[in-house]
Order: C-alpha cells, then structure tokens, then sequence
C-alpha cells in the first residue's frame, strides 16, 4: 500500500483488513513521500496496524536510523525496509541487521534498464526528485547482502504501472546471485504474471498493489488459479 | 481465571504478541520478575535474536532456574521455543535443558537462510495443543536454526527436511513459528494453549 500523509490512515486500515481477510500473506507499507521530504514514519498508525493484523507486515519509508527502526518494530512491525537511505548511507544495513537480526531488514531495490544492465534509483516516491543512484544494480544486490539484508524487495521500475507481467529477465539475473528470499515487485497485471514469475524466475513472494487495490484482481480468485497451476500456497 | 504473562526481555515481536492475545479478549502482562511470573496461570517465553542474548537475559534475571521448575503451562515461540532445549549451535549456548535435543543451523543448501515465510504444518497425531488444526494449515516462519524431530515434537514443518515445528513435553509447548502473525491458525494455537491447565 503506498500513501503520502496520514490523512488516509483510516484508509489504511480499512484495506489492511480487507487484505487480511481475503488472505494476504503479508503486506508492505510505503510511506512513499518520507524519503524525499526528509520525514520520519510516524508510529502511532504502525501499531493500530499491528492490533489489526495477524499477518505479518513490513514498514517502508523513512527509516533512516536504527532509533526509527526500533520504533517501527516495537509498535508491532515485522520487518523494516530501507531504500533511498541504505543507498546514502550503506552502513545502516550493517547497523540494522547487527541490532535486530537479517530476519528484520529487508532492502528495496528500485531498479530501471540501462544500455548495460540495470541501474539503481533513488527518491523515487518523488517524480521530481527522482534520479539514478549511480550504482549498477547485481552489484548492489551483493552488497547489500554482504552487509546484511535478510530479504530484497526488487521494484522494475519499467514495468512497475504497466501492467504488463513482471520483469522475468531481470528478476532472473537478481535471483541467480540473491541467496536472500527475493519478492519481485512491479508489473502484475493478471493471473498468468504470477505464475510467470514464480516459475522462470524462481522468485520467493510476489508483491503488487494497483491490481488488487482497484479489484482487477482478487487475491482468493489468485490463490486457487496459482494452485491450480501446481504453484503451492497458502490457501 | 487466566493470567498469562509474557517474559519480557528484549524481542521486537512482544507489541505483536499482546495484540494477538488481545484479538483472543485476553490481557497478558509482560514482566520479568520472577515471582509475578510464578504467580501466572500461563507462561509465553517470546523471541527473537539470538540465543545467547536470550540466554544470557534470562540468566540475569534468575529465569534460568526459575522456569525449568514451573508446573503452570510454557509456550517458548521462536527462539524462545529453542531455548527450552538442551544447547544452541548459535553461539555453541548451553539453554534450559527442559526438552532434549540441540538447535542446529539450516545448510544454505536447502534454500534461503533464514528460512521466512508460510509453511505448510504437518500434526504428527492428536493433541490438545494442535485441536482444530490440520495438514491443510500453514503457519509463518523466521528462523536460521532449528530442532530435528524428537521425541517432544507433535508437529512438523519442512524446509529441506522435517524439523520441530511444534513441541510439547509435560507442561512445556512450544512453536517455532510465530503464533502471532499466523493469521487463523496461530490464533487457534494461542487460544489452544490458554485452555491447557497444567501438565497435559
């Protein structure tokens, strides 16, 4: 679920329970616009999110510390996850996963196509603060990983919105050298994509937001077409 | 009346536990003290870290002799659930030596360590801890090290192998996932274990 201010906590719980029900695994919060405006995850919502859930969820955007960690994950948050500050400051993985476990710390990689490979991104819950990070993006993921990154989130910025099925190719490269589970993030737009992803790339979850927020895809119908398909979930 | 206490200590999922058990309409005090938490009807020993720190906490405050000797039911979640066991490979730490059997870390051959996410549950049989769950329920997972199956374990998972998923021995219980955030299915455990009195 990605949100801009806290206007809309009521609407964050009220899909927060949707998604439990229907039978979400897990879900990530994105405090999109934290980064870029310098703002910290406030943890007052985190924990009435946390009396509501009894799925695990992760907390995104703002965490620039391990005292806005610490916060996140005492109010009730399974995990955390870093991105834009990781990539100014990478040492706050080492810092994270030392004081509260890998198991906690999980990295987003926002990652777009360039002449050779991919390219990190940073800012990018701001379109005008958005820019590349001026890293190549296999080798982030081994760095983030030797520093301690339990999990990597990779969003597919040129699929992300389109709708069109997961970046297999890229996902693929990522997990041939991600010894962490991998949630491939960016692109779903109907039931065969996530088939797709699970078997080419042999990714661990598959996240996606617009399709099931605006209904195009309901997560029960999901479940039962991927067990059909032979892919084993949860039911 | 049922007067759970949760042994605090350090673990991040304690707010998530508390919420759990309040989903159940049951208040569960969070203490170290150990005559409050003798005084308790139910003892959950939660988790996360690593087990020396988890040792060395509750060695500091006189739990390490306290807990093997309570006649009330324990559930150990998590790291907690291994630290009633005889040893950890992490840390090579002696724990409470309440189960036989010594935690050991997943080979990076089986998949990601730490092994995160939902798995499937495998009841070895009938037990008043696993009433109304069953083969079809999955439950979730964070974890590098775990038990093989011995003679305490009652339910399985597996991941590159069976290891103890859940545990019980007299009066001690204990589950390597997280009740908490197993959604139905960690509910119906926490409430399976808040109707256990006793030895079982």
């Amino acid at each position: 679920m990605r949100f801009r201010d806290h206007r809309v906590a009521g609407d964050i719980l009220e899909l927060a329970a949707r998604y439990r029900d229907e039978g979400a695994d897990e879900l990530v919060f994105y405090d999109i616009s934290a980064s870029p405006a310098g703002r910290r995850v406030e943890r007052d919502w985190v924990e009435r999110v946390a009396r509501l859930l009894d799925i695990p969820f992760c907390v995104a955007g703002g965490i620039r510390s391990v005292a806005d960690a610490e916060a996140v994950l005492g109010a009730g948050a399974e995990k955390i996850s870093v991105n834009s500050p990781a990539l100014e400051r990478p040492a706050l993985i080492d810092e994270l996963a030392r004081r509260f476990g890998t198991q906690c710390v999980v990295v987003g990689i926002d990652s777009l196509a360039a002449p050779a490979g991919w390219r990190v991104h940073q800012y990018t819950g701001d379109p005008a603060q958005s820019r590349a990070a001026g890293r190549d993006t296999l080798a982030w993921v081994r760095e983030v990983q030797q520093r301690g990154a339990g999990e990597i989130v990779l969003n597919c910025m040129d699929a992300d919105g389109v709708r069109d099925g997961y970046d297999v190719r890229q996902l693929a490269a990522v997990r041939a050298l991600c010894d962490v589970p991998l949630v491939a993030s960016g692109g779903a737009g109907k039931l065969p994509h996530f088939a797709q992803v699970f078997r080419e790339a042999g990714v661990d979850a598959a996240l996606a937001a617009s399709v099931f927020h605006s209904g195009a895809i309901r997560i029960p119908e999901l479940k039962r077409w991927l067990l059909v398909q032979d892919i084993e979930v949860r039911p | 009346m049922t007067d759970p206490v949760i042994i605090a200590g350090g673990g991040a999922n304690i707010a998530s536990l508390q919420f759990a058990l309040e989903r159940l309409g049951q208040h569960a005090e969070l203490s170290a003290d150990p005559a409050r938490i003798a005084r308790a009807t139910h003892v959950i020993l939660p988790g996360v870290g690593a087990a020396a720190d988890g040792m060395a906490r509750l060695t500091a405050a006189g739990l390490d002799r306290l807990l093997p000797a309570l006649r009330q039911p324990v559930l150990g979640i998590c790291l907690g659930m291994q630290l009633l066991f005889e040893a950890s490979d992490e840390g090579d730490v002696r724990c409470l030596g309440i189960l036989p059997g010594r935690a050991r870390r997943f080979a990076a051959t089986v998949g990601p360590v730490p092994h995160m996410g939902w798995s499937r549950l495998w009841p070895l049989g009938p037990h008043p801890l696993l009433e109304g769950i069953g083969n079809d329920d999955w439950a979730y997972f964070v974890h590098s090290y775990a038990l093989g199956p011995g003679p305490a374990t009652i339910a399985t998972g597996d991941y590159g192998g069976p290891f103890s998923a859940v545990v019980s021995c007299g009066n001690f219980h204990g589950t390597q996932f997280h009740p908490e955030r197993s959604a139905a299915t960690g509910a119906r455990l926490l409430a399976n274990f808040l109707g256990l009195s006793g030895w079982s």
